[in-house]
């Protein structure tokens, strides 16, 4: 006979696991009512640590070369396979579904993040080009990353929606901060130990368990935020947020495709350089 | 000697070291109890605010590379006298503190911008490892006190500290409180990180305010760890009991390794819980520091605008 080992589901910032500052946490039950864990209740601090983190890490993730961040987003696809049953677990237990449809759900997350791994070192060559002038100049545009990114997790399929946001997101050098579904937050947390053993850098994701009606405003007012994919919080926020945001001209999307290449593009900006002939 | 410390001591070596060695010993745990504790208070809206200005007054913004030019010097002196130049009502920071070949540039330039007000801090004697002969270290601040500067950052002989020769070290600072005399403020430099106990830095601590020091300070910067808490939990505590024997009030400046806003107001904290309010001046309390103050002006815009700011809203040093 054992003494149970409960988990504790703490933050993840800057690639450490705290508390949250405010100290406070909420409690989480399944469908029919049973108790599942305490996630962390994050504050406003918490999530201005995880946007300093995400600030410091943007240099060292948007320099990388785009093959080091493919294989580092693969390598979280190697990780995230070996521990498969304890994603499904999770999702079996937060969403109520069965074994075979929380399987495909793991499944197909590592298959997105494989796919979005793939893009890291393509999508210069296929969104930028040289350009044709009329000038003794070689002309040529690249996107490059905007800097950080807030991500809003999806409500519905927890692991699949993070995966959705996340990885297009720091597929192209942005770095993100993660406010995890209130409901279904397990996922978040556990993929947080995936990205702690894949060779992420620390900072580049930061994932924030609690309230959305709480963080959300803090997170769309941010000054060092640069853009926003909001697919995962009300529709009726919208305006709030987007209204929010516009102080430092945030981008905000709403995405309606599960996998896309816009959803990259959209967190990019097209730098345009000239550079003489001959020298 | 300074007339006040001739009361504790008579000037000899014997009964230097009778002072310092009956000093009572630090309690370690209890000092980083407190230190800990009082780290923990909450300090919100108005209380923060005011804080936060008052610390923005204390900062001695320093820059001390080797890579430091003129124009570096300048910008920081502008930056010196207008933290935040979209918001007039913040005010002027406390000191600039450079090498003594930038004071000149900063002198002039501040003098040149309106900014007579703003003090220009050299750090001397060797800074920071004060290894030099004892010619040279007075010639050093010499030369810093020529070219304009009227505070004095200097280092105290460590080495010579912790094999005991605390009249060499003693002597030394009386020499360079002789030299700068009315025209510049001595601050000495303990280098905590180097002393290794508690017990040594608070008897440096009274071996510095003996010897005539206007202000004790914690560290170059250079070595780490550097003003934590507990050492100027000690610090002030001396300064507190130095005041109690002598009426003379004696400031305190950590330096290094303060980055945050919550970082400085920890300190302001436990001066105000020391030494009490009294403290809680320029003229007494200085924080050296050079990325602190734009956390400090992006801290200001976020209670007066209601959002975090960013980086991009406040200069590149």
């Amino acid at each position: 006979m054992r003494i149970d080992v409960m988990k504790t589901y703490k933050l993840y910032i800057g690639g450490t696991f705290p508390r949250s500052e405010s100290g406070r946490s909420y409690e989480l039950k399944d469908k029919k009512g049973n108790f599942i864990a305490n996630p962390a209740l994050a504050s406003r601090k918490d999530l201005r640590d995880a946007v300093v983190a995400a600030k410091a890490a943007f240099s060292g993730w948007s320099h990388a070369t785009a093959y080091n961040r493919g294989q580092i987003l693969y390598r979280m696809a190697e990780m995230l396979e070996s521990r498969t049953e304890q994603f499904v677990a999770e999702i079996k237990a937060l969403e109520g579904v069965s074994d075979s449809v929380a399987r495909k759900q793991v499944q197909d997350s590592i298959d997105l993040w494989v796919w979005y791994a793939g893009w890291s070192d393509k999508i210069s060559t296929t969104s930028g080009g040289t350009n044709p002038i009329a000038g003794p100049y070689y002309n040529f545009t690249i996107p490059e990353p905007l800097g950080v990114v807030g991500v809003i997790a999806d409500e519905k399929e927890s692991l699949l929606g993070i995966t959705r946001g996340l990885a297009p997101v720091i597929t192209s050098g942005n770095t993100a901060v993660l406010i995890a579904s209130e409901r279904l937050p397990l996922s978040a947390i556990s993929l947080a130990e995936v990205m702690a053993t894949s060779d992420l850098p620390t900072g580049v994701v930061n994932i924030l368990t609690g309230s959305k009606s709480e963080l959300i405003p803090w997170l769309a007012s941010h000054m060092e935020v640069d853009g926003l994919d909001i697919s995962g919080a009300e529709k009726k926020l919208d305006g709030e947020i987007k209204r929010a945001g516009t102080e430092n001209l945030k981008r905000i999307y709403r995405f309606e495709k599960d996998a896309s290449l816009k959803r990259i593009l959209s967190f990019t900006e097209y730098k345009t350089v000239w550079h003489p002939i001959g020298i | 000697m300074s007339e006040l410390g001739n009361k504790l001591i008579d000037g000899s070596e014997s009964s230097l070291r009778a002072f310092l060695d009956n000093l009572p010993g630090v309690d370690k745990v209890g000092a980083e109890g407190r230190a800990a504790m009082l780290g923990t208070r909450s300090i919100k809206t108005t209380s923060k605010a005011r804080a936060i200005d008052l610390a923005i007054s204390m900062v001695d913004l320093t820059t001390l590379e080797g890579a430091d030019t003129p124009g570096k010097v300048r910008s920081l002196c502008a930056k010196a006298l207008r933290p935040d130049p979209s918001d007039l009502k913040v005010p002027h920071v406390g000191a600039i503190c450079v090498y003594n070949d930038m004071v000149k540039v900063a002198r002039d330039y501040l003098d040149s911008i309106g900014g007579q007000s703003i003090p220009v801090a050299a750090v001397s004697t060797a800074f920071p490892s004060g290894r030099a002969s004892m010619e040279v270290k007075l010639r050093d601040t010499q030369d810093a006190i020529e070219s304009g500067a009227s505070e004095i950052d200097m280092v105290i002989d460590r080495g010579a500290f912790l094999s005991g020769k605390f009249g060499s070290v003693f002597d030394e600072i009386r020499e360079i409180k002789a030299l700068c005399g009315e025209k510049a403020h001595l601050k000495v430099i303990l280098e905590t990180g180097e002393l290794a106990t508690y017990d040594n830095v608070r008897k440096a601590s009274y071996l510095a305010m003996l010897a005539g020091a206007d202000f004790i300070k914690t560290s170059t910067g250079k070595v780490s760890p550097a003003a934590t808490p507990p050492v100027v939990l000690v610090m002030l505590e001396a300064v507190r009991d130095f005041f109690a024997l002598t009426g003379k009030k004696i400031g305190v400046k950590p330096a290094g390794g303060i980055r945050t806003t919550k970082d400085a107001i920890k300190q302001l904290v436990l001066v105000n819980e020391t030494t009490g309010p009294e403290w809680l001046t320029p003229k007494l309390f200085r924080i050296g520091a050079s990325a602190l103050l734009n956390d400090l002006l992006m801290q200001r815009m976020k209670l007066s605008n209601g959002r975090y700011s960013s980086a991009n809203y406040v200069t590149v040093d």
